[in-house]
């Protein structure tokens, strides 16, 4: 900057080795301090690793056959006599509720995000993507209040009728796609017209009959099904995977725009017609790009503690059978949470120890997720890069 | 290295602890259970006001981190909704501390259910074997045939620190016996989310608070006495709990710390203790 007088003046374009010197070295300082800043994100994440791990590690020593009663038993009780760390029951709840969440917000919001990138207008979608956004916005404290005042007593007293008014409304329109489809494949052999015409008929009345049986007598089992608990795994699922949607939708929909015109247009104009550009062409390109999207949305639903502390029951037990949502469960950040406060003041016992090792197995579990959605990501730019 | 550094910062942090005690010394600092939050509090809203020279700070971060801060001379007086654990004891003996009780109130510990449950009276007996998942059935004890949704106050929470005394633990052939909560428990953060569950849950069962007891939720009768301010102060309610005060020795008599532990001895501040729904430890 002193220089700039001199530098700007005719006639001194060369540098003098002083002007050199000081301009490498502001150059060297600047890109020092910009380095500095942008790795201090980096260093953060090791040093929550290194803390995390230092304090996770001596419970694994400073109990017997800690290893194995940790990852194998599911008895949690950290304050009876004598204590038991099981976290088998914690981490299967967390899973469970990490696939219940996907259940949820993948088909949705990959439903979501086909229908903004290829169906709706330009000038709809450009309102109705930060409308979706907005879910992102809402605390999740507040999630878990809706979870615990509204939507768990709601499950308790309707929950069968809620749950067969869900599957009538899914069921409805995809079974009748199928029965279209099937019949249409099943017929599609006939030689002459009239024969396939009146095949395909009979085939559609059939079918429907056997589908609509078999719909009502699980809509009927689903509407007889009494919910003793409404603070379970299901609940806590559905509203995780509520807040998984805007994550799902947005990175779904950025990764459907840059699938690009050329590969639509190339579809249409070898007669496809738009559902089979969609489904053939776009969202295969896609798929790397969706798959991120939904390990983003696992990764958001895993490490959410508020919604789960306060909806999900926390009752340490692996559901009988397991897939059995309506038992309420607990998860490892429910649990880190709630037990950190009475385990602190005993520093260096086991208990304070295990909530760390509880916080490393999900950090793990994270970085792992985060480390495949990089990894899918990248593959697929290239991937795209190369079909260009 | 790491302990020079150690030695350092605490030198430093009893450094700036015992300057702010000596410029100030009209300050009491509580901190403690969340149960006794209430009384602290309005302990010591009625205190200032009393005497307008002295600052009363409350915080509420639960008996065991009161019973840290006492330790480690960060506050004046700790609150607990349980007595101190051994292991604290001898923490704060090892530090030079020596504390010292006082009971400021009693609480009772009502057994909730939902309303509409015909069942109104259970054994100790019966609520410990429905903790520990024996009795699954509300038909086991006399009522519907409804499954039992049972839920407990988090392992956190003094609460649960006192109804695992009261309840969970008994006497089997002269030798005590702790029992464990059933895996299937649902736990809770606070007294209020316990209602909440119990009022909202047909088959629940959980416990709370004398104070929070009202329509919504109804009290058992527990060993055929039901929880209210007499049975409670009686002793007569087999799930009762004092609630504490702890202080570094016996506070120096006519001192502000002596006068704030004394007030619930008064006759506004059993008044005080029985507004807010606890039950004062003396009787008038």
């Amino acid at each position: 900057m002193l220089k700039t007088k001199s530098i700007h003046s005719p006639g001194n374009i060369i540098l003098s080795s002083k002007e050199n010197f000081v301009r490498r070295l502001s150059g060297f300082l600047g890109r020092g301090f910009l380095f500095l800043v942008t790795s201090t994100a980096a260093v953060a994440i090791l040093f929550i690793i290194y803390f995390i791990a230092k304090d996770a590690i001596p419970f694994f020593q400073i109990r017997e056959n800690a290893f194995a009663e940790f990852f194998t038993n599911s008895h949690w009780y950290p304050s009876a006599e004598p204590v038991q760390f099981g976290v088998l029951a914690i981490i299967i709840g967390s899973a469970l509720v990490a696939l219940g969440a996907i259940v949820v917000a993948v088909p949705l919001g990959v439903a979501a995000s086909v229908y903004l990138s290829d169906v709706l207008p330009f000038s709809i979608r450009q309102f109705v993507k930060p409308v979706i956004e907005i879910l992102a916005a809402i605390p999740s404290v507040a999630y878990g209040f809706f979870a615990l005042v509204v939507f768990a007593p709601l499950l308790q007293k309707q929950g069968g009728t809620l749950l067969s008014v869900v599957w009538w409304i899914l069921a409805i329109p995809l079974s009748f796609l199928a029965v279209m489809v099937l019949s249409d494949l099943l017929t599609s052999k006939m030689s002459s017209e009239k024969r396939r015409k009146t095949g395909r008929a009979v085939l559609v009345v059939i079918l429907s009959g056997c589908v609509f049986w078999a719909l009502y007598s699980v809509g009927g089992a689903l509407n007889n099904l009494n919910i003793t608990t409404g603070t379970n795994a299901l609940n806590v699922s559905i509203i995780l995977g509520i807040m998984a949607l805007p994550t799902v939708v947005s990175v779904s929909e950025d990764a459907l725009q840059a699938v690009g015109r050329d590969f639509r247009q190339g579809s249409y104009a070898l007669g496809a017609t738009r559902a089979e550009t969609v489904i053939k062409v776009v969202l295969p390109a896609a798929s790397s790009g969706i798959l991120a999207a939904v390990l983003l949305g696992v990764m958001r639903a895993l490490g959410e503690t508020m919604v789960v502390w306060m909806a999900s029951g926390n009752a340490a037990q692996i559901p009988v059978p397991w897939y059995n949502f309506l038992e309420p469960i607990r998860t490892l950040p429910a649990t880190i949470a709630g037990d950190m406060g009475e385990a602190d003041h005993v520093l260096g016992s086991a208990r304070y120890h295990v909530l760390f090792a509880m916080g490393l197995v999900l950090l793990l579990f994270s970085l792992f997720c985060n480390l495949v959605s990089e990894w899918v990501v990248s593959r697929q730019m290239k991937k795209l890069r190369g079909g260009a | 290295m790491m302990n020079k550094y150690k030695k350092i910062l605490s030198g430093l942090v009893m450094g700036l602890i015992g300057s702010t005690t000596i410029v100030s010394a009209e300050e009491i600092a509580l901190d403690g259970s969340t149960t006794v939050g209430p009384i602290a509090k309005a302990f010591a809203e009625y205190y200032m006001a009393k005497s307008p020279d002295v600052n009363v700070t409350v915080s509420e971060s639960g008996s065991g981190n009161g019973a840290k801060s006492l330790m480690n001379g960060v506050c004046d007086i700790a609150s607990m909704s349980r007595f101190m654990k051994s292991s604290e004891f001898k923490a704060a003996a090892e530090k030079g501390i020596m504390p010292v009780a006082h009971a400021v109130a009693m609480d009772g510990l009502p057994v909730l259910v939902h309303p509409s449950n015909p069942v109104s009276d259970l054994t100790v007996e019966q609520v410990r074997k429905i903790y520990m998942g024996e009795i699954n059935n509300w038909s086991q004890v006399g009522g519907p045939d409804r499954e039992i949704v049972v839920v407990s106050r988090d392992t956190n929470s003094g609460t649960y620190e006192t109804f695992y005394g009261l309840i969970m633990t008994h006497e089997v052939d002269g030798k005590k016996v702790k029992e464990k909560i059933m895996n299937g428990a649902e736990y809770v953060g606070s007294n209020g989310a316990v209602r909440q569950r119990v009022q909202n849950t047909l088959s629940a069962i959980g416990y709370a608070g004398l104070g929070f007891v009202d329509r919504s939720v109804k009290a058992l009768n527990i060993n055929g006495v039901y929880p209210d301010r007499g049975t409670v102060a009686s002793g007569k309610y087999p799930i009762a709990r004092p609630l504490y005060f702890f202080t570094d020795g016996y506070p120096k008599l006519g001192s502000h710390v002596y006068s704030f532990v004394t007030i619930h001895l008064t006759e506004e501040g059993q008044e005080i203790v029985e507004d807010i729904g606890f039950v004062p430890v003396t009787q008038y």
